[in-house]
């Protein structure tokens, strides 16, 4: 399986849950544990060791917040 | 150069193409649709774009869009034109860009009728759309200066970064008079600020919209400043016999040419009688005015409209001498009947 | 390690404004990464409307004008017969390009003008508050049809795709939407068609993409693709409506 890395610009996150939605891994989740300065939990990666670096959450996000890399 | 027999719209016409006029949109309507027939013409053969466009409100935008280019673009219309227009003219302001709009003028209000008349003189010289702007106005008088007032209208439209209006009576877009050529305009300004893609530079952007109170505040300052410095270079009247005139006559564009016949006629009857002739409309040449009011003991407006350009006298005036007004619409006033007006004031008055 | 996905050089760094779940950003997304492919950032003159993209200049990275409510076709067709070898896009929304800008869209369309429209359709007026868009559903309940969308007295909702396609001057017509990846990825396609079919001067080129709005459809973000899916794709088919070859 091929191992990708996702990069979250928390920042600017406003926890649509796009990308949570349309992970076909389902290993992403919003964070509760922290609010950003918009306000909102922000997304982020539960199981990173699954990520195959599909690119699918950054595909739907309609902030740009995402970045992955594919090995 | 030599002379030429032209119809006063064609030689306008002529004259923005002279100036290096290279985008015509626009709107068909009488009395001004020879400006439009003559660009579609003339446009293609010298690698310039026609549209005829399917509303006044697209023209008005595609001059938007043309002069943001840093082109030189124009439009031209009428009364009922000229008011879809002030959607874009307000935009075009804000947006600081320069062109060439004119208003080939009839009688209003509502459809009003195809005879020339004055009664837009509100509308082009109090901005006209929404917002704190104003446009310069320049009236021509003869077919020669619909040519070269075009060329002067696109000098200082880049000069100022602003739109610049030509408000003629329709009678001078459709009479015909001998008028000399003239050069044509080979230098125009660099448009650093124009959208021509970013190739090497930063992107450039258009717009009118400013969401911080601050800065609107800011940009209507800037605005005002601009204004500020067309009224005090740009003010353009012409004076006949005023010098030692008890009466004063004033009258603009087509009206002017009529009222100076009357003037001319009160003069061998001993009237002392002048006039001032305003060329900008906007900015209002006051200080002609005030001049005249020294020895002027009267004014009289004469107007092709119920009255409208004798608010900007009694400004000038500021209550130093009675105004008096002359006026009709759908009939242009004769020589005679404005000979009888100076008359029966000078008689009534003893001047 | 190799990029998948990363921010386009032909948008700026600037934070969209938009609501959590509006799907304009991906639109944007999908544009800039367009002009990137197709090389066009330095060419490309884009043209924002009155309605929620207003700000769009503050977004795109290339030469932008804004325009009045509606006018962004005619100001598009002045820059483009002035500056043919420019690549020129107009992002409009649905009151902006099918209610007050209808008279411009139609005649760009009849006119064969070589530019690329962008229209979101997203069946309701966003930016003053989700009132009644030309494209808003039958039934469908927005601040002005709080009884729901009558026909009777609302008239039907405008299908731009199916309306354009029918002029001559169109040469590509697609309506797309941005609900699931499948839907993203096909948006993304046709956006790129668009501005190549631009580019090769066949005529007038437009992408309608169906679009959410969960804050005035009073929905969540994830109910609101749903509601893409089960309300606006049956009246508003997907599919190219004109592909003129050349």
């Amino acid at each position: 399986m091929a191992k990708g890395r996702v990069r979250f610009f928390t920042d600017r996150c406003k926890a649509c849950e796009l990308c949570v939605k349309f992970c076909p891994k389902g290993i992403l989740g919003l964070d509760e544990e922290i609010i950003n300065t918009l306000g909102y939990h922000p997304v982020n990666i539960l199981h990173p060791e699954d990520c195959n670096g599909c690119g699918i959450c950054a595909l739907m996000c309609p902030d740009m917040i995402i970045e992955v890399e594919r090995e | 150069m030599p002379k030429v027999l032209m119809k006063g719209n064609e030689a306008l016409a002529e004259g923005a193409i002279i100036a290096g006029c290279r985008g015509f949109f626009g709107y068909p309507i009488t009395p001004s649709s020879e400006i439009a027939e003559y660009m579609a013409r003339k446009l293609p053969k010298l690698n310039g774009v026609f549209v005829q466009a399917e509303s006044e409100l697209a023209a008005i935008n595609m001059v938007y869009g043309g002069a943001s280019t840093g082109q030189r673009v124009m439009t031209a219309s009428s009364g009922p034109g000229i008011s879809l227009k002030q959607e874009g003219i307000s935009f075009i302001a804000e947006a600081e860009l320069p062109c060439l709009i004119v208003n080939i003028s009839r009688g209003g209000p509502g459809l009003g009728g195809i005879q020339p008349a004055q009664s837009d003189y509100f509308q082009a010289t109090r901005g006209g759309g929404h917002g704190d702007y104003r446009t310069m106005v320049l009236a021509p008088s003869s077919v020669q200066e619909m040519m070269d007032f075009a060329v002067t209208g696109f000098e200082l439209a880049d000069k100022y970064r602003s739109p610049v209006m030509i408000m003629a009576e329709g009678t001078l877009g459709q009479m015909m008079e001998p008028i000399i050529m003239r050069e044509p305009v080979t230098k125009l300004p660099e448009k650093p600020w124009a959208v021509t893609g970013c190739r090497g530079r930063k992107p450039n952007i258009i717009n009118t919209l400013h969401l911080s109170a601050e800065y609107l505040e800011e940009r209507n300052h800037h605005l005002q400043n601009k204004y500020t410095s067309m009224a005090l270079n740009e003010k353009r009247a012409e004076s006949f016999q005023t010098e030692d005139a008890e009466l004063v006559v004033v009258a603009f564009g087509l009206m002017a040419r009529i009222v100076k016949k009357a003037v001319m006629e009160a003069r061998q009857q001993g009237v002392k009688v002048g006039m001032i002739r305003p060329i900008t409309l906007w900015p209002f040449p006051d200080e002609a005015i005030r001049q005249a009011v020294n020895s002027a003991k009267r004014f009289l407006a004469v107007e092709i409209s119920m009255g409208q350009m004798i608010e900007d006298i009694r400004l000038a005036v500021a209550g130093r001498a009675p105004v008096e007004f002359y006026g009709r619409i759908g009939i242009t006033p004769n020589p005679e009947e404005i000979y009888q007006e100076i008359m029966r004031i000078a008689q009534r008055e003893g001047y | 390690m190799k990029v998948i996905a990363r921010r386009p050089e032909s948008l700026t760094e600037a934070k969209f404004h938009y609501c959590p779940g509006c799907t304009h950003g991906i639109i944007h997304r999908l544009i800039g990464e367009c002009l990137d492919e197709l090389n066009l950032r330095e060419n490309a003159i884009g043209i924002c409307p009155v309605g929620c993209a207003v700000l769009a200049y503050e977004y795109f990275n290339c030469d932008m004008l804004e325009a009045a409510h509606g006018r962004a076709p005619a100001i598009a067709t002045a820059i483009k017969r002035l500056q043919p070898n420019n690549t020129v896009f107009t992002y409009q929304g649905d009151g902006d390009l099918a209610s007050i800008g209808m008279g411009e869209i139609v005649h760009a369309s009849l006119r064969g003008e070589k530019i690329t429209v962008v229209f979101v359709n997203n069946a309701i007026y966003g930016m003053t508050g989700g009132q009644m868009a030309p494209t808003t559903l039958l039934g469908q309940v927005t601040t002005t049809s709080p009884y729901g969308r009558n026909k009777d007295f609302e008239g039907y909702p405008a299908k731009m795709a199916e309306l354009l396609s029918q002029n001559e001057g169109s040469a590509y017509i697609c309506r797309t939407a941005v609900n699931n990846p499948a839907n993203v990825i096909k948006t993304k396609k046709a956006i790129k068609k668009a501005l190549q079919i631009q580019q090769q001067g066949l005529g007038f080129t437009m992408v309608e993409i169906l679009s959410t709005c969960p804050t005035n459809w009073g929905l969540s973000p994830l109910d609101a693709l749903d509601w893409v899916e089960e309300k606006m794709i049956p009246y508003y088919p997907l599919g190219e409506f004109k592909v003129k070859e050349d």
